[in-house]
């Protein structure tokens, strides 16, 4: 590996109010993309199903999509973390639950880890890297890094790479959560609770969102998860599409176990292993490849809002989903009137109401979204949510809103594809963006 | 019912020992009004440093809460179902703590409801706060 620049890459992140417009719309483009297929966890025998096997699988797909050669590919951004492990952080770090052969071998790279080093020296001819950043952040982030990447001049055909991984057991269930102490952050949480992070934030604010707007959580969110299968199921790779099962009813919905109470397994993305790839360029470049480029208009990052006390509220949380519509807002020149296309994060479905709100797409407002999640939410009909998927639609892979989103503006979404604007929508803002994230990304296909 | 034992540091040494009194305490900042849980080392309003801390009364209202069947925490898992809510302190509406509600049947937390300070032994020598549903 040749590479020039391998270090921390900084600087990149747009992470406040007040940035303006993103000053680089009309110079970078989403090219291609790949996805493999999604299984639950890797079998430990079939080489062609490896965690690794399935990045180079995307790798090619997403060049291909491009009609681009490994050799011009100058830089790549490869996530080395898929938060599956003891605690999150790197599934390398799962070893008790081993579902292969056990240890020594070479590396665990190909098989719980991927970076761009393996890449290289596993796919031969990515000969002219020379920008690949070891501190690359999940997908969300990752975006934005790649699309500042190139608009700076680091690289004019960048590649990104984002899996997860599954192994045998149930990750996130050991480390500190294993513990019979809480320490740091932790003693504020743990003595009274089940988890830290997302799950508490979301399951509580939600259940504040439903004594004060009234109705159900099943009322309110079973549409949004039921639609989210169906649309799943549109993706020829997605985990329900090529595994089962198809077709979630609402009795399948409510009846299902609870995880969280009122959150059910449905409400919960479901732990997968697989691995997906995009290509962005410069307009430069761009320009002759395969695909329509799909310009960005807009990344952020960081986060919105504070959290006052140990627990969010919900008055904390829609404030917070506020601000950071307004960042992508700002930063994209949109306003919700102009997105055709959202494809907000839903690993957990209790965060889809309050990103729906905080961003006001298709004049949704607080406390509306049950009435239009019980309206037509279809791809065919006038108001296309997540058409996507999601995660819940086809597993935790947290490229769904990112493929489904280039795949509209290009209209080449097939029966997923909206019928809003005669079938060919303009915008899209997609993310993987957990509570307070304010990692969005805007493309477009018109250019600025 | 097992529950984390909380691992004091020095910032907040001073509110564990209240527990361990049973005392619940809050930081007070010197330079405004501000009261604030947890523990930081700066005030969240005003940025000042000079932080104390302030006995509170154990008075509080349910905001919301949630049913764990299936958590993350080894040694809570025994426990499960067991309802997590939270509690908003009546002397300072924006500090919220978590509760069990022992007492409280799984699902029936009836948000809103007042609650009143109690505490229980977690290890040897080590208590934790807890609200308990006021009959």
């Amino acid at each position: 590996m040749t590479t020039d620049f391998t270090g921390e890459y900084t600087g990149y992140r747009r992470d406040k109010p007040g940035l303006g417009l993103w000053p680089h719309q009309g110079k970078v483009a989403i090219v291609g993309w790949g996805m493999s297929p999604v299984d639950r966890r890797w079998d430990g025998v079939s080489m062609d199903k490896t965690y690794g096997a399935y990045g180079m699988m995307a790798v090619q797909q997403a060049l291909d999509d491009a009609g681009v050669d490994r050799s011009e590919v100058d830089g790549m951004f490869v996530c080395p973390e898929t938060g599956a492990g003891a605690t999150g952080g790197s599934s390398a770090d799962w070893g008790p639950y081993r579902s292969y052969f056990e240890p020594p071998y070479d590396s665990e790279y190909g098989l719980s880890r991927l970076n761009a080093k393996w890449l290289i020296d596993n796919m031969p001819g990515f000969d002219n890297v020379r920008f690949a950043p070891s501190n690359v952040p999940s997908i969300g982030e990752q975006m934005g890094m790649t699309a500042q990447a190139v608009a700076d001049g680091h690289c004019d055909v960048a590649l990104l790479v984002y899996g997860m991984n599954n192994f045998e057991g149930r990750y996130r269930h050991g480390g500190e959560n294993a513990s019979p102490e809480a320490r740091g952050n932790r003693q504020w949480n743990a003595p009274w609770s089940s988890g830290d992070g997302l799950q508490l934030t979301g399951a509580i604010t939600i259940q504040q969102y439903c004594a004060r707007y009234g109705g159900s959580f099943e009322e309110l969110i079973a549409p949004a998860v039921i639609n989210e299968h169906r649309n799943g199921l549109m993706h020829s790779w997605g985990f329900y599409t090529l595994h089962g099962p198809s077709g979630l009813t609402f009795e399948d919905y409510v009846n299902a176990r609870p995880v969280l109470w009122p959150c059910r397994i449905w409400d919960c993305d479901r732990p997968v292993n697989a691995v997906g790839a995009f290509l962005f360029a410069t307009a430069e470049r761009a320009k002759d490849m395969k695909q329509q480029p799909l310009w960005v208009l807009n990344h952020n990052g960081g986060q919105g809002g504070t959290v006052r006390s140990s627990q969010e509220t919900l008055d904390e949380s829609e404030e917070a989903r506020a601000q950071v519509a307004g960042m992508v807002y700002e930063g994209s020149g949109l306003h919700a009137e102009d997105v055709d296309i959202f494809n907000p994060y839903d690993g957990y479905s209790f965060f889809l109401p309050l990103t729906l709100e905080g961003f006001q797409w298709h004049g949704v407002k607080k406390g509306e979204s049950q009435a239009f999640f019980n309206g037509d939410i279809s791809v065919e009909g006038p108001h296309p949510f997540t058409p996507g998927g999601g995660n819940l639609g086809v597993g935790r892979t947290r490229t769904a809103m990112y493929i489904d989103s280039i795949e509209q503006l290009r209209g080449q979404a097939g029966e997923r594809q909206v019928t809003i604007k005669n079938g060919r929508p303009e915008t899209a803002i997609c993310a993987f963006a957990p509570a307070r994230s304010a990692a969005y990304i805007v493309l477009s296909n018109a250019t600025p | 019912m097992s529950k984390l034992i909380p691992i004091p540091d020095e910032l907040s040494k001073p509110f564990w020992d209240a527990v361990n009194e049973k005392r619940l305490i809050v930081q007070q900042c010197a330079d405004c009004p501000t009261l604030q849980y947890p523990p930081r080392p700066t005030c969240q309003d005003c940025g000042s440093e000079s932080m104390g801390w302030k006995e509170v009364e154990g008075k509080g209202h349910i905001l919301s809460f949630f049913v764990v069947y299936d958590g993350r925490y080894q040694v809570r898992i025994p426990d499960q179902p067991y309802n997590v809510a939270i509690v908003a302190l009546d002397e300072e509406p924006r500090i919220n703590f978590y509760a069990n509600l022992p007492g409280t049947p799984v699902k029936q937390v009836p948000i809103g409801a007042p609650v009143e300070l109690i505490f229980e032994e977690v290890a040897p020598g080590q208590l934790i706060h807890d609200w308990k549903v006021v009959e």
